[in-house]
């Protein structure tokens, strides 16, 4: 579904991601991991079309998508959820999921039914809709932000460090939302320093390291890798 | 009595004015982090508008509502003319060009019509005075109150109602998040120009009203009190700029009411030092805007 090829993300004379390949199948769950600065983050960004490539191509069922805008790539079908969480604070809850949805604002019906579906999986969200998404804790705003995405009913859901800075047991309720997401048939590229929340829920799984990919595999695989450690850390 | 009555319509049709100048100038700034300097030409276009369809004689309200078109496509051209071209290059860049747009439609004026200043065709609404609670006022100022009233609802109807006006808001904060939720940038900064052009008409045809008349310089007064009143406000908050309006004008007025003749002339130098102090006890002014958001 999902396919990059040799991808190079560059800032100024800087280059975070040197010649990545990976693909994402329909309806797996593939979690990127490594360490701080492996180029995770401008792997997923480059290819939500905030960053712009310096070389390689993003596809899409087959389609380029490499230089496309980011509006245009929602249109296509990848939503993404960025690490910096970034809910629109002033906005009611409400008001974040009907910008989720913005692709579909004619499908009415549709939307409702979505908005539905969202509030149920994520219930705290539901008694808090009229609420400014800025008052929201830390948690809740992940929530907000993985809902909002899903309201444009992506065929690719990008997750960026959907744990960072939350609590353990907020933590446990996101990976739990996320294998319910995954269970739903959503196509999921994660991004997660949290290895073994990560493979916990992946189908398969590439190491990061220096901008490169340094290990692919089955989750199984790359879990049960005794060079895991190494591969991190570039022993 | 008559007095408070007389003082409070004065403040709120001035206000009102004020209020929607600004907001006209913030609805740009939120969006894209930059002043339109262009955006007194707005007014000056709605107002020589009004001039060259004068003798045409249709009636009023068509010829209002040419202007005001013609000051929602002025404002549209500045996207396309001045923003768009140099937009992702430099803060620097834009200001000039936005300059040079005020520069030239100013020029054209002076050229193509004349530095004279130009009749306005005028309603006969507008030299009426009624008289409320004693107080005998211009009708004008009346009209003003109320389109400043019903302008500034169904702003906030379209910024809390509509999907556009939801985005928009969303864009003001966050514009790249925006884009990654599928909001053209493209579409909300025209939206933005436009609804600053409309604005900006309607300011224009009450602001001339007051005068009767249009000249190429017309624009600069409410530039500058858009970009008080919104600095004021908190220049990246729409509620603040509808405040900062409200609350130049109260400035104003008062001090209209209480200079004597001699120092009336320095008015504005008395408004500007009642500024710097507000600004010193609350340097973001009053209402603070949306967190922090990147330019595009």
């Amino acid at each position: 579904m999902l396919e990059i090829a040799d991808l190079e993300v560059r800032y100024g004379a800087i280059r975070a991601v040197r010649g990545l390949s990976l693909s994402v199948a329909t309806g797996e769950l593939v979690a990127l991991v490594g360490a701080n600065g492996a180029g995770k983050s401008s792997t997923l960004m480059c290819i939500a079309g905030a960053l712009k490539a310096a070389a390689g191509s993003i596809r899409l069922d087959g389609e380029d998508i490499t230089s496309a805008k980011p509006e245009a790539i929602v249109r296509r079908g990848i939503a993404t959820v960025p690490e910096t969480r970034d809910v629109f604070p002033d906005l009611t809850v409400e008001e974040n999921l009907t910008l989720g949805g913005y692709t579909r604002r004619r499908d009415g019906p549709g939307m409702a039914e979505d908005r539905q579906r969202m509030l149920a999986l994520f219930p705290r969200l539901a008694e808090r809709t009229s609420q400014p998404a800025g008052t929201l804790s830390g948690g809740e705003q992940q929530m907000l932000v993985i809902a909002r995405a899903m309201m444009s009913r992506p065929k690719v859901l990008l997750l960026d460090e959907p744990s960072l800075g939350l609590a353990p047991v907020v933590v446990e309720q996101i990976f739990a939302m996320i294998a319910a997401l995954k269970a739903a048939g959503t196509t999921i590229l994660l991004v997660e320093q949290n290895v073994a929340k990560a493979l916990a829920v992946a189908d398969r799984a590439y190491v990061m390291r220096l901008g490169r990919i340094a290990a692919s595999g089955t989750a199984a695989e790359i879990g049960g890798a005794t060079d895991l450690k190494a591969l991190y850390l570039g022993g | 009595m008559t007095f408070a009555i007389q003082f409070v319509i004065d403040v709120l049709s001035l206000g009102g004015a004020y209020a929607l100048m600004a907001l006209g100038l913030v609805i740009v700034y939120g969006i894209l982090r930059l002043v339109n300097f262009a955006y007194g030409e707005l007014i000056m276009v709605a107002g020589y508008t009004m001039f060259l369809v004068g003798g045409s004689g249709l009636p009023w309200l068509v010829m209002a509502a040419v202007a005001v078109v013609m000051a929602v496509l002025a404002g549209i051209a500045t996207d396309y003319v001045a923003f768009r071209p140099v937009r992702a290059k430099s803060v620097t860049a834009v200001l000039i060009t936005s300059f040079a747009f005020s520069t030239l439609l100013q020029n054209a004026a002076l050229l193509f019509i004349s530095p004279r200043p130009q009749t306005v065709p005028l309603p006969a609404l507008f030299s009426k005075t009624v008289t409320i609670g004693g107080a005998v006022t211009p009708l004008r100022n009346i009209i003003t109150i109320v389109a400043a009233v019903v302008l500034l609802g169904l702003f906030a109807l379209l910024m809390r109602r509509t999907v556009l006006g939801i985005a928009m808001r969303a864009a003001a904060t966050n514009f790249t998040m925006a884009r990654m939720l599928g909001v053209p940038a493209n579409l909300i900064i025209t939206s933005a120009f436009a609804i600053s052009g409309f604005l900006a008409g309607v300011v224009g045809l009450l602001w001339i009203g007051r005068i009767g008349t249009v000249v190429p310089g017309i624009g600069l007064e409410p530039l500058l009190v858009a970009f008080i009143a919104t600095v004021i406000g908190g220049m990246r908050s729409l509620s603040g700029a509808v405040i900062g309006g409200f609350l130049l004008a109260l400035i104003d007025t008062s001090l209209n009411y209480t200079l004597p003749q001699d120092l009336l002339k320095f008015r504005d130098a008395f408004t500007f030092s009642l500024v710097i102090l507000i600004l010193l006890w609350r340097p973001e002014g009053l209402v603070k805007g949306p967190a922090s958001g990147q330019r595009t």
